[in-house]
């Protein structure tokens, strides 16, 4: 494949960037969300092509027809910074089953979210809002940046677009820089994925320390042959050797791949808010709501899911980070679902599910093993992935529909919508069943593939993530509920009754759900595995149908479906059910309502513990003794200089006696000495 | 052992400079003590000639004679009127500046006189030919001045500019 | 009688101190510069005397003397554009009251 359109992929993103940011304020609005949003579009065919040509040519370069294997292809891999000879820092463009996947997401749901923002940066009158150019070219930057993440063909090269989508993404959130609550949100978020990163770089060095390189080609080579884990033969050996050596290092009784992999991790639970990292997410709601969709839905924040994936068959050489994905994982969706359910502010219980949804794809990568299935876990988490993507996208626009129509965020605000916004209304119902699993909308599909991989690996995170399922379908149709169902609250005199908003914003809507309900189609097992080898001979449009096994996908769909009715039964009316629910499990509500207090552990933890107890004193000891010596030399010579001035007066024959005096001394020294 | 006339020449000029150097600082009208100033110049120039160095006596009276003491009184005659005294000096004023002069008399003598070996040696060597002197400056090897003369050439053309620079009319 | 080195010098100093009481003592800034010239004067007279006595073969002394009149020269030169230039600014040339860029 010729690189050209490749580089155009990513250059068109960064020259938008440019061209808005530096001239944006010299053009009109409009322009500038044509011109934005026209980069975008013309970015989408082009990585549609890309992805196209990788899956569907059959040609050798991407694809080994005798044993059915995708392959890794490096498009261009330009030296960038060479240190030295086994230290050189490249950019390049890599095409896998996964980074194809991502490159059509992505461009998908940034298209999206430029055309929607169009409608919804202006207000009822068609104002457009202050800095309108400014987050197009924010915009341009974050899909610039996390396309250049995806299509990296070495891990150091990721982790500069990791910390630019975090730079982009900071300068998202604070987007409305003059809210207070804004710039905190933006703060919080980039320290905590900055904390976490700090794990991500230890861990890249640790790992290319042992390994000597820093190519992906080389940690997952798919040219390996089925059934042998896919690691670069040479690496494989490599790090068998390291391990049988006597001196085998090891660090605190874990190996030192397991730290390695454990730390890189860490940069991945920072960025895809996993527990106890995902303070920053419900935060990051704080920015406007496309960005919300595009960023803290559909596209960074599961960079740590992706960035597991791509050094996948490492993981499986150690299975024990691992099991600790999977841990982490299933216990951030219990801990979100919970939380999403006492949620008031509709873009929080969004953000909360969100945190939710990445940490079934996270179990899903975590129990993914090449014996079960081929590593059924991993395409389900990449399945999941794709559709997460499209329906929480959807979810999240419909959201920015409503708070642009009712002026809040707050669903006690809404009610009873579904006359006023038909089509917002059906748009989001269907996010709301694929999110919930329903037959045959997205979710269904890909979330029936999980839990199918989880029973395959352990019946208790079977049986957890089923009752998670569970809770997504309860909080979303509460949800729902709320916002579109209840007496509609009364229109106070001499304002219009909320409506739906302009094309611009519909028609993302409509794209995403019809998006949604055939996403779950794609036959994923042929596309994406986690050696690149095809899961079914024949594909035909009801393959996955097919495929389903049905004691999972039934037992799931009837969870989904109580979960519904009882959703239905709580909250379709206003009835005191729920207020009957909260009384008689207070503390469980109270716990669940204010997120299990992990900020204000946050809080405790930085400004108690740390503040008081370590910087505080250090800043003292700065204050007193550093500076102070240095402010004590400052004020003796002050002082000195004030006392000395008048010696300074400018009347030379002042000057003239002291100099007499001193020769007069000298010289009568000298004579006594002669004497 | 020096002739009469020589001794004569030598007592004349002693006694001119200190003289005219005391009166050139104790004089209350400021054209005298210029005048004053031309005469201890005079004296000294002439001491140059006694010492057998007469290019150096020439140029200190061209310079300083003729050049530095005129510059004096134009200045003089700028800035004051003419027969005007200066201000009385206040008696502690002048007893301490007495005082500083007579103790830097005493020291200085005194550690002058100490060296008593020094005070054997007597004048020697003969007035230094034109064309050494000449030869001299424009040298650059040792003992040669090319170096210093063309600083001073430099300094002194600064010294025309920047006397220019300063007391031009703005 | 011998015209040893201490007769010559006997003056100089004397005309020192005399620059060195003048210096302290006077108000007149050009009362100050003659003053300083007495004393630049005395010490050219002691490097010229120096050399006579001390070191006949060589020319040393003279030419310090040389250039130190020169100096003299261009210093007095511009001291007195400089006090010309105060003159026209206070109308005065006292010490005392040339104050106004104090502090």
């Amino acid at each position: 494949m010729q690189p050209v359109i490749p580089i155009i992929i990513l250059a068109l993103p960064l020259a938008m960037f440019l061209v808005l940011g530096l001239f944006g304020n010299k053009m009109s609005h409009r322009l500038a969300g044509v011109l934005g949003t026209a980069g975008m579009g013309v970015t989408m065919v082009l990585a549609y092509i890309t992805s196209f040509t990788y899956f569907f040519s059959g040609n050798s370069e991407f694809f080994d027809a005798e044993t059915h294997t995708r392959l890794q292809a490096v498009i261009f891999n330009h030296d960038w910074l060479s240190f030295t000879d086994s230290l050189v820092i490249r950019l390049g463009f890599l095409l896998d089953p996964i980074s194809a996947l991502l490159l059509v997401v992505i461009t998908t749901i940034s298209f999206m979210v430029h055309l929607y923002s169009n409608g919804y940066m202006r207000d009822h009158h068609g104002v457009w809002e202050k800095g309108f150019q400014r987050f197009y070219a924010f915009l341009s930057l974050f899909s610039f940046s996390m396309l250049g993440l995806v299509v990296a063909t070495n891990i150091f090269q990721m982790y500069i677009f990791w910390e630019l989508v975090g730079a982009s993404s900071y300068l998202l959130i604070g987007f409305y820089y003059t809210k207070p609550s804004a710039v905190s949100a933006s703060k919080k978020a980039f320290i905590v994925t900055r904390f976490a990163d700090l794990g991500f770089l230890l861990g890249i060095l640790v790992l290319s320390f042992y390994t000597g390189t820093f190519n992906f080609t080389d940690f997952t080579s798919s040219e390996v042959a089925e059934g042998v884990y896919a690691v670069n033969a040479a690496t494989a050996e490599g790090i068998k050797n390291i391990f049988a050596t006597s001196a085998a290092p090891t660090f605190m009784g874990a190996s030192v791949l397991t730290w390695a992999l454990v730390l890189i991790f860490m940069g991945g639970m920072g960025k895809s808010a996993m527990m106890p990292l995902h303070i920053w997410l419900p935060d990051a709601m704080e920015g406007p709501t496309p960005v919300s969709a595009l960023i803290h839905a559909a596209t960074m924040v599961v960079a740590g899911v992706y960035l597991v994936a791509r050094l996948f068959p490492l993981y499986l050489m150690e299975t024990a980070a691992l099991d600790i994905i999977v841990v982490v994982g299933a216990l951030t969706a219990l801990y979100a679902a919970m939380v999403a359910c006492t949620q008031i502010d509709i873009k929080r219980v969004l953000a909360f599910s969100t945190i939710s949804q990445i940490a079934f794809m996270m179990v899903s990568l975590g129990v993914a093993r090449p014996e079960f299935h081929h590593g059924l876990g991993y395409m389900a988490g990449m399945f999941h992935l794709f559709t997460h993507a499209m329906f929480k996208a959807l979810l999240f626009l419909c959201a920015g529909a409503l708070i642009h129509a009712i002026g809040s965020n707050d669903y006690t605000a809404m009610h009873g919508l579904r006359k006023h916004m038909p089509i917002t209304h059906i748009t989001f119902l269907i996010g709301c069943l694929a999110i919930a699993g329903i037959i045959p909308f997205a979710g269904f599909f890909s979330k029936d593939e999980i839990l199918t991989a989880t029973l395959g690996h352990s019946t208790l995170w079977y049986v957890w993530m089923s009752a998670v399922a569970g809770l997504t379908a309860f909080y979303m149709f509460r949800l729902y509920y709320l916002i579109f169902w209840w007496k509609e609250h009364k229109v106070p005199e001499g304002h219009h009754a909320p409506h739906d908003q302009p094309w611009t914003m519909t028609l993302p809507l409509v794209i995403l759900a019809v998006v949604s309900c055939v996403a779950g189609f794609v036959p994923m097992g042929n596309l994406v595995t986690w050696n690149g080898h095809e899961m079914f001979d024949n594909v035909n449009f009801f393959t996955n149908l097919a495929a389903l096994d049905w004691s999972v996908a039934g037992i799931s769909l009837a969870v989904a479906i109580a979960a519904i009715a009882l959703a239905t039964v709580m909250y379709k009316k206003e009835n005191p059910m729920p207020e009957k629910f909260k009384n008689a499990l207070p503390n469980l509500w109270r716990w669940c309502h204010h997120r299990f207090y992990w900020d204000e552990l946050y809080m405790f933890i930085t400004h108690k513990i740390i503040f008081g107890c370590i910087s505080k004193p250090i800043a003292w000891f700065d204050r007193k003794m550093v500076d102070g010596t240095m402010d004590a030399f400052a004020a003796i010579t002050h002082k000195a200089s004030y006392a000395i001035r008048g010696l300074q007066s400018g009347n030379v024959q002042m000057y003239v006696w002291f100099y007499l005096i001193g020769a007069l001394l000298l010289g009568a020294i000298t004579a006594i000495c002669l004497l | 052992m020096e002739s009469v006339g020589s001794i004569i020449v030598y007592v004349v000029i002693a006694l001119a400079i200190i003289i005219c150097s005391v009166l050139a600082v104790t004089t209350r009208k400021i054209l005298r003590a210029a005048t004053y100033l031309l005469f201890a110049l005079f004296a000294t120039a002439a001491l140059y000639f006694k010492l057998d160095y007469e290019f150096l006596g020439a140029v200190q009276i061209a310079v300083y004679a003729g050049g530095i003491v005129v510059l004096f009184v134009f200045s003089i005659l700028l800035t004051s009127h003419p027969g005007d005294n200066s201000a009385k000096l206040a008696s502690k004023k002048r007893v301490l500046g007495l005082l500083a002069a007579v103790a830097m008399l005493v020291v200085a003598g005194y550690s002058l006189i100490s060296r008593t070996s020094m005070l054997a040696a007597t004048a020697a060597g003969d007035n230094p030919a034109m064309k050494e002197i000449g030869t001299a400056l424009m040298g650059t090897g040792h003992g040669q001045y090319l170096l210093p003369f063309e600083a001073i050439s430099v300094l002194l053309l600064a010294c025309i500019i920047g006397g220019v620079a300063i007391a031009r009319k703005r | 009688m011998d015209l040893t080195i201490l007769y010559y010098l006997i003056p100089s100093l004397i005309m020192f101190c005399c620059g060195v009481y003048g210096f302290i003592t006077r108000r007149n800034m050009i009362a100050i510069l003659i003053s300083l010239e007495l004393m630049l004067n005395s010490v050219d007279i002691n490097f010229v005397v120096f050399n006579r006595f001390l070191f006949p073969g060589d020319m040393e002394g003279m030419f310090f003397t040389l250039f130190a009149i020169g100096l003299a020269a261009a210093e007095t030169a511009l001291a007195i554009a400089i006090i010309i230039n105060v003159f026209r600014v206070s109308e005065n040339i006292d010490v005392r009251d040339i104050t106004k860029m104090k502090y």
